[in-house]
């Protein structure tokens, strides 16, 4: 069954029709690149399914289940993990301080509750092992490399059990070995039973890494197909409107 | 393979020695403790108990509106109005027990002053969007005037039926002969130092001062947190007011004048960063009392009082500058 449902799905800004009629499914442990040209949809899609905008029409559904969202922490709740672009990532604090940012472990009783900072560094530290990264938990982030920044920011959707990691164009600014060593991150969570939504401008880590790719234009959605079925030249010809569209 | 991962996970990269060497809290602290030596041989005035407990008391004004103003500082802001918010509330409490109120209504009318002016900057900071430095400037301005109003610009020197046990409160020593407004400083100073390191509330605050967006981002209620650090900083100014009208027994509209800038001053010498995420209670402890000692000193070396603005704003600089020299290597 498909951990995410997307029936008919639009949104519009006034006249602007931002998102037209989507339709689609993620299954479980499957990385599904989602491309498209500025514009296409495809960030104001991720935002309906991340809570911040509701759909004008169609329905969600998770796990078989209707979904509403009406804000960021409800898609939390449900599962739905964000790694925003900019990753979010305070340098003043360690990579637990991160990891843990918003939802901080205490101990204590009643209103006497304070930091576990204990706990917090070992849990960190058994995720970055999980996700076969070197980053120490009690490091400051400002002294860390793009790779291990990314691993921090990944760090956090896994503190729960999430279901869905949306990625927000995480290869756009590293260099070469830290984008490899980042599709090694989203390999682990797909591992793990996680489905991934990479939104990606850049193709060849698409074609690496994803399962299945969903080309939109214009608010509309395009393509979809599994990588085995699907080549770079056709998607670049979805993404451009040179191809108009392919079942 | 993986017990090397692991191993290289558990590691720490600095031992506890390493970390108290890197803080500009601690060169200061060096500095301090190498004026006070230096101060006892060079002059017979200085290690004398009289002036000890001077120099402990006098600091204690600046360092409590200081430990305040640290949380606002972490969080990237600025708070200028301190040195009028503390003349406020001190003209407050004066004029509510010149009425003939007892003591606690004095005081809680002072502390309820304090946090509604916080309160008032907080919400233009947090809500309107309003830059610190404006607000501040304003309320610097607007506190000092309401503190002239209430007084009709007098001085206040007679405290109604509670006059005595508000002098003891600012100027006794309950506790083997320590000043009551030291002991006040130690405690507030305990509470700040456990409030940053311990609870989420301080984990958040230096989140906003890293990273405001990610803090949002993560679901920090970092407006909700700027408005109480504005109102943390009034209520730090309000306490310093109540503690230095019992301690001076009298209340003039001039109280705090300039004070915001020895506070900040201060903070900074301690090692906050004025850009936001860095900063300690101790430090602000420390940066009060490198100021009082330098000031003190040149008074005993019977140097021109006029020179104490070079002296101390050549800490300042020579802190960060220290500050500077650090980050320059960590980059190389």
């Amino acid at each position: 069954m498909a951990v995410l449902e997307l029936t008919n799905i639009s949104k519009h800004f006034g006249a602007i029709q931002a998102v037209n009629d989507v339709s689609l499914s993620i299954e479980p442990g499957q990385v599904v690149g989602l491309m498209g040209d500025n514009g296409a949809g495809k960030s104001t899609l991720v935002k309906m399914i991340a809570g911040n905008f509701r759909p004008s029409h169609g329905t969600m559904q998770m796990d078989g289940k209707d979904l509403i969202l009406h804000k960021p922490v409800e898609a939390r709740q449900h599962g739905i993990e964000i790694v925003h672009q900019d990753l979010a990532l305070c340098n003043n604090l360690t990579a637990a301080a991160n990891v843990y940012l918003g939802r901080e472990l205490r101990r204590g009783v009643g209103p006497f509750r304070i930091l576990d900072y204990a706990a917090m560094y070992k849990r960190a530290g058994q995720i970055f092992a999980v996700l076969k990264s070197e980053t120490r938990p009690r490091d400051l982030v400002k002294q860390m490399s793009g790779g291990q920044r990314q691993a921090v920011a990944i760090a956090r959707t896994m503190l729960s059990q999430a279901k869905i990691v949306l990625m927000d164009e995480p290869t756009a600014a590293i260099s070469v070995r830290q984008v490899a060593e980042v599709l090694n991150l989203i390999r682990h969570l797909r591992d793990q039973g996680i489905s991934v939504v990479l939104i990606s401008h850049r193709m060849p880590d698409v074609f690496d890494v994803a399962d299945r790719v969903i080309v939109m234009r214009r608010g509309r959605k395009v393509a979809d197909k599994t990588i085995a079925s699907s080549s770079p030249e056709e998607v670049t010809g979805l993404i451009t409107g040179a191809i108009e569209q392919v079942s | 393979m993986a017990a090397t991962l692991d191993q290289t996970i558990a590691q720490k990269q600095h031992t506890l020695l390493s970390r108290v060497f890197a803080t500009q809290t601690f060169w200061v602290v060096i500095a301090v403790i190498l004026a006070c030596l230096f101060l006892s041989f060079a002059t017979d005035s200085f290690a004398t108990p009289k002036n000890l407990y001077n120099i402990t008391r006098n600091i204690t004004f600046v360092a409590i509106v200081a430990l305040g103003m640290t949380f606002v500082i972490i969080t990237g802001g600025i708070d200028l109005s301190v040195g009028s918010v503390l003349c406020l509330c001190s003209m407050i409490l004066a004029v509510t027990m010149h009425a003939g109120y007892s003591i606690e209504i004095g005081i809680a009318a002072a502390i309820g002053t304090a946090l509604i002016v916080g309160a008032f900057n907080g919400v233009l900071i947090a809500y309107l969007g309003f830059p610190p430095f404006v607000v501040t400037l304003g309320m610097l301005s607007i506190a000092r005037s309401l503190a002239m109003v209430a007084s009709n610009n007098t001085v206040v020197f007679q405290f109604g039926p509670d006059h005595d046990k508000l002098l003891a409160l600012g100027g006794g020593a309950w506790l083997f002969g320590i000043a009551n407004p030291v002991l006040y400083m130690i405690l507030l100073a305990l509470i700040t130092g456990f409030v940053l390191r311990w609870t989420k509330f301080g984990r958040h605050i230096f989140a906003i001062g890293g990273n405001e967006h990610a803090a949002t981002l993560t679901g920090v209620p970092v407006r909700q947190i700027k408005v109480a650090v504005y109102m943390i900083s009034a209520l730090a100014a309000g306490i310093a007011g109540i503690i230095q009208t019992g301690w001076l027994g009298a209340v003039t509209t001039n109280l705090g004048n300039g004070m915001e800038l020895q506070v900040i001053a201060a903070t900074v010498i301690g090692g906050a960063n004025l850009a936001g995420g860095v900063g300690t209670a101790f430090g602000a402890i420390v940066g009060a009392a490198l100021i009082e000692v330098i000031r003190n000193s040149l008074g005993l070396l019977g140097i021109n009082a006029f020179w104490q603005g070079v002296f101390i704003g050549g800490a300042i600089l020579l802190a960060v500058l220290f500050d500077r020299i650090r980050n320059f290597r960590r980059s190389d």
